[in-house]
């Protein structure tokens, strides 16, 4: 054991010193001139990589490969077009087609914003909550007093209410890039409210941001005792900017606008506000409105994706997401033939609740033209429908350009043709 | 039984041993709530003291640069929406256009919006009299109330809305529920 630890110090000082040399030097080794440490005996065919040279930079905050090249895009399609009338990118939407696992890079979460792409630069020192209204004691919590609290990590979606699909998106960005899932370190917004301690009269709550338009929504007070999140942390870090730095509230499963960023205030309050953000969700019909607040049980299908090109038949795991407002996806479906067939997908790890999951699904393309989708189920039993389903449901013809009233959570079709190029089966 | 449950839960939440106290926090002075506390409920309590008609809101309406996004009397034709119906009264509400000052369910929506997010770039900077008088001007101009209304903190929420009782509630949100029961099939 001791003489293990000494030789992987031997090797580790070893490194440094070779890494100190280079860097010394100014210069990485020439290809060719390879490393005396890197034996390549017997194996001359081998390329020999150029070094990155550690810099400062890379040394204190990594980066990526240069090779990998996914970034986000203005969201071109969803309800408020970007840029918009005034030159604004209101909607960023995430690389989904280029997603290998559950948790979205903080670089490429979406981010949705009120007035295009400003965001409050915010001193955390200076930054604190109020939580007041109808409570025995309003309380004023700093950012260290909410550090200091009970915290928790978990795993949750957040999808705008605009993340709509239609036949004009060519990837998967374009038609779902409008969510994402990260870690999210915080406190339990029951924690500071058992704190504050909730008067009997409290049904609805506020929840409001520091930037210019003090972004407000009125919220269930049940949810803010079930599962709300006050979130300092994101990926393990500080939560960005752009995802609403120093603080935000994370409202699992519910749509996008009601994770309030750069929260300041919280007020507890006896009736629905109807304040700024609330007037968005004015419906007339109640079945309508109740669609427009709890995100549905949705999957998509990444790889293969829209522009994506098969490079010939044989094996391919389709891959691809799935999640819920309801709670955890009990089980995704795929189906390769257009949906006259579905098979039992496999979930690749343990599904949380309020988070993306994936799935993947074994399959052998024979050549020809196909449609492959997916559709998936959580563990409260909601279905998610095809567009088909949702036009009997409101008693409406079928048309291709059907919109989904509320959120869209329908099942998304990609068609493959006979060359292994993939198109939206919308379109 | 049912009672008696009741006197329990009312007898633990009065306890003060029943409330979990970290002691971590601050208490704020009534004064720090009063500066912070910009959400206005349909009942009005919250709204400041002043007051506004829609004569000084036209006229504030062109100083501040309203016009310059909405247009003249906000009839549009701007990069932002337009702010005056086309339409006439006896058109149900559901089928005009999707105007704040016109189909929001209370005045105090009209309030709380133009006081948090206007003007574009000087948002916050109005004073109460000048979000007074613009909420007159905007109701006066979708013809929800008089031009010579004054409006303050007991008359706004008092303002009739075209939308009466017509839109939908939210449903009562519980842990584990459907969002709509048996959709959508």
């Amino acid at each position: 054991m001791g003489s293990k630890r000494t030789s992987r110090r031997e090797l580790l000082k070893g490194g440094a010193a070779l890494a100190g040399g280079f860097a010394a030097l100014g210069q990485t080794p020439a290809s060719g001139q390879a490393p005396e440490h890197d034996h390549a005996s017997g194996q001359a065919a081998a390329p020999v990589n150029p070094m990155i040279m550690g810099t400062k930079e890379l040394i204190e905050y990594g980066q990526r490969s240069h090779y990998v090249t996914s970034v986000r895009i203005a969201h071109p399609i969803g309800g408020r077009p970007s840029p918009d009338d005034f030159g604004k990118v209101f909607h960023v939407a995430s690389p989904l087609q280029d997603s290998v696992g559950v948790i979205t890079p903080s670089s490429l979460h979406y981010v949705a914003t009120t007035r295009g792409s400003y965001m409050p630069d915010i001193d955390p020192k200076q930054h604190t909550l109020m939580i007041h209204g109808l409570v025995d004691r309003p309380l004023t919590f700093t950012m260290e007093d909410l550090k200091r609290l009970p915290s928790v990590t978990r795993l949750h979606f957040i999808e705008c209410g605009g993340n709509r699909h239609n036949g004009r998106g060519k990837t998967v960005q374009e038609t779902h890039g409008m969510t994402s899932c990260a870690e999210w370190t915080g406190v339990l917004l029951s924690t500071l409210l058992k704190e504050c301690g909730l008067k009997g009269s409290a049904t609805w709550f506020v929840a409001e941001g520091a930037e210019e338009v003090k972004g407000a929504s009125s919220m269930p007070i049940a949810k803010a005792m079930d599962d709300c999140l006050i979130a300092y942390g994101m990926n393990g870090e500080a939560v960005r900017p752009q995802n609403g730095f120093p603080l935000r509230i994370m409202v699992p499963g519910f749509e996008g606008i009601f994770n309030t960023k750069y929260l300041r205030r919280i007020k507890i309050v006896d009736r629905y506000y109807m304040n700024y953000n609330d007037f968005g969700h004015l419906d007339k019909d109640p079945k309508e409105a109740a669609l427009g607040f709890q995100i549905g049980p949705k999957s998509v299908i990444t790889y293969p994706s829209g522009a994506q090109l098969l490079p010939g038949r044989g094996f391919y795991e389709i891959k691809g997401l799935a999640w819920s407002g309801g709670g955890a996806i009990r089980t995704v479906e795929v189906s390769t033939d257009g949906g006259r067939k579905w098979n039992r997908a496999e979930i690749k790890a343990t599904p949380q609740r309020m988070a993306h999951t994936r799935f993947g699904y074994p399959w052998n393309w024979d050549g020809n033209e196909t449609e492959i989708l997916s559709r998936c189920t959580d563990e409260i039993g909601q279905v998610q429908p095809t567009r088909e389903q949702v036009a009997k449901y409101w008693n409406v013809p079928f048309e291709r350009n059907y919109r989904v009233p509320g959120l869209d959570n329908s099942v998304m079709p990609w068609k493959i043709a006979r060359d292994g190029s993939v198109t939206n089966g919308l379109a | 039984m049912g009672s008696l449950r009741l006197v329990a839960i009312v007898l633990l939440l009065g306890s003060p041993a029943f409330a979990q106290t970290y002691g971590v926090g601050r208490t704020p002075t009534a004064d720090e709530i009063r500066a912070l506390d910009i959400s206005i409920s349909p009942t009005g309590e919250e709204l400041p003291l002043g007051r506004g008609t829609a004569k000084e809101g036209a006229q504030l309406f062109q100083q501040k640069g309203c016009v310059g996004c909405h247009g003249r009397a906000g009839i549009g034709g701007g990069p932002a929406p337009a702010l005056q119906s086309k339409t006439g009264q006896d058109v149900p509400i559901w089928e005009r256009e999707r105007i704040l000052p016109l189909r929001a369910p209370f005045a105090t929506t009209v309030w709380d919006f133009i006081n948090r997010g206007m003007p574009l770039g000087n948002e916050g900077t109005l004073k109460p009299d000048e979000v007074y008088a613009l909420t007159a001007y905007l109701l006066f101009l979708n013809k929800v109330i008089p031009e010579d209304q004054v409006l303050d903190k007991q008359s706004l929420p008092k303002v009739k809305m075209p939308i009466g009782d017509d839109y939908a509630r939210l449903p009562v949100w519980k842990h584990g529920t459907p969002r709509l029961q048996g959709y959508p099939y």
